[in-house]
C-alpha cells in the first residue's frame, strides 16, 4: 500500500512523466535524459531517482554507463488501479439492465 | 467476458468519463435514472429525496445491516431534460468535496442506448483520490477477510 501510493505521487508529477515516455522509446543514461529538460541535471537526477524507487525505472549497467529502462510491468500496476472502479460502475449498470428489461411502468 | 463500461481518467486531468452502452431504449434508461425505486434498486442505496427538475434536490443514505448510516450523499440538479440530459453536483459527505456531472443519454437504436457520465473534480488528486476508492475499498476488504481467517486459526 505504501509502495503503491509513491507509484501514484511518481506519475502525478508532470517532468517525471515525460521521464518515463523518453526512457519508454529507449534506454537512455542520466545525462541524455537531463539535455531534454531545461531544469537543472540535480533536479532530474532526483526525479530519475523517485521513478526508480517506484520500480517505474530500472538501472542497467553498461560498462561505465548507467542506462534506465523503463518497466512496463509496474505502469501495468497503475492502469489496474481503475479496474476496481470499473468493475463498480459495470456491476451497478448491469443491475440497472436487469431492473429495466422486466420494468413496468406504473399508472 | 465483454467489457461494457469504459472508464476513462487522462493522465494530470481532472475529469472522469464513463461510458456505457445498454441494451434498453433510451426511454427506460433514463426512467432508471428518474424513479427513486429504481435508482434505489440499482445503486443499492436509499433514496430520501430525488427532485427531477431545475434547482431541485437530491439526497442517498446507505446503512450497514445494523443499521448504522455508512454512506451519505447529495446534490443539485441543475438540468433535467427527460431522454437527453441531467447536469448535476454530487458531494459524498465525508469530505470529499463536490463534484460537478454531466449525464448524457443518446439512443443508438429504437432498443440500444448509450450513457456517457463526465465527472469533473475540483483538482487532478482529488479525482485520483475518488478513483482509488474502490482500489483502496478492495484492499480493506481483503485484509478484513484476511484477519477474519487468521482470528479463526487461533
Amino acid at each position: 500500500m505504501e509502495l503503491r501510493r509513491d507509484v501514484f505521487q511518481a506519475i502525478a508529477d508532470p517532468t517525471r512523466r515525460a521521464i518515463i515516455a523518453l526512457v519508454a522509446m529507449q534506454a537512455m543514461t542520466p545525462s541524455a535524459i537531463a539535455e531534454n529538460f531545461d531544469s537543472s541535471r540535480q533536479t532530474i537526477s532526483k526525479h530519475i531517482q523517485i521513478l526508480t524507487e517506484c520500480e517505474l525505472l530500472k538501472q542497467e549497467q553498461h560498462g561505465r554507463e548507467i542506462y534506465y529502462h523503463f518497466n512496463p510491468k509496474k505502469m501495468k500496476e497503475i492502469a489496474d488501479f481503475i479496474e476496481p472502479y470499473r468493475n463498480m460502475w459495470e456491476e451497478r449498470f448491469q443491475k440497472l439492465e436487469a431492473i429495466m428489461k422486466k420494468y413496468k411502468p406504473k399508472k | 467476458m465483454e467489457r461494457k463500461t469504459q472508464v476513462t481518467a487522462g493522465n494530470g486531468q481532472q475529469d472522469i468519463i464513463i461510458t456505457r452502452e445498454f441494451e434498453l431504449p433510451v426511454a427506460l434508461l433514463f426512467k432508471a435514472y428518474e424513479d427513486p425505486e429504481v435508482v434505489a434498486q440499482w445503486m443499492g442505496t436509499k433514496v430520501i429525496k430525488l427532485e427531477n427538475k431545475k434547482h431541485g434536490g437530491y439526497q442517498f443514505e446507505t446503512s450497514d445491516p445494523q443499521g448504522n448510516v455508512v454512506f451519505r450523499a447529495n446534490g443539485v440538479i441543475h438540468s433535467f431534460v427527460p431522454d437527453k440530459n441531467i447536469t448535476r453536483t454530487f458531494e459524498m459527505e465525508n469530505g470529499f468535496g463536490a463534484q460537478l456531472e454531466f449525464l448524457d443519454f443518446e439512443a443508438l437504436t429504437d432498443d440500444t442506448s448509450k450513457l456517457t457520465i463526465q465527472s469533473i473534480y475540483r483538482s487532478n488528486a482529488a479525482r485520483d483520490e475518488q478513483l482509488k476508492l474502490p482500489f483502496a475499498f478492495g484492499l480493506n476488504m481483503a485484509h478484513n477477510r484476511l484477519q477474519e481467517i487468521v482470528s479463526k486459526l487461533k
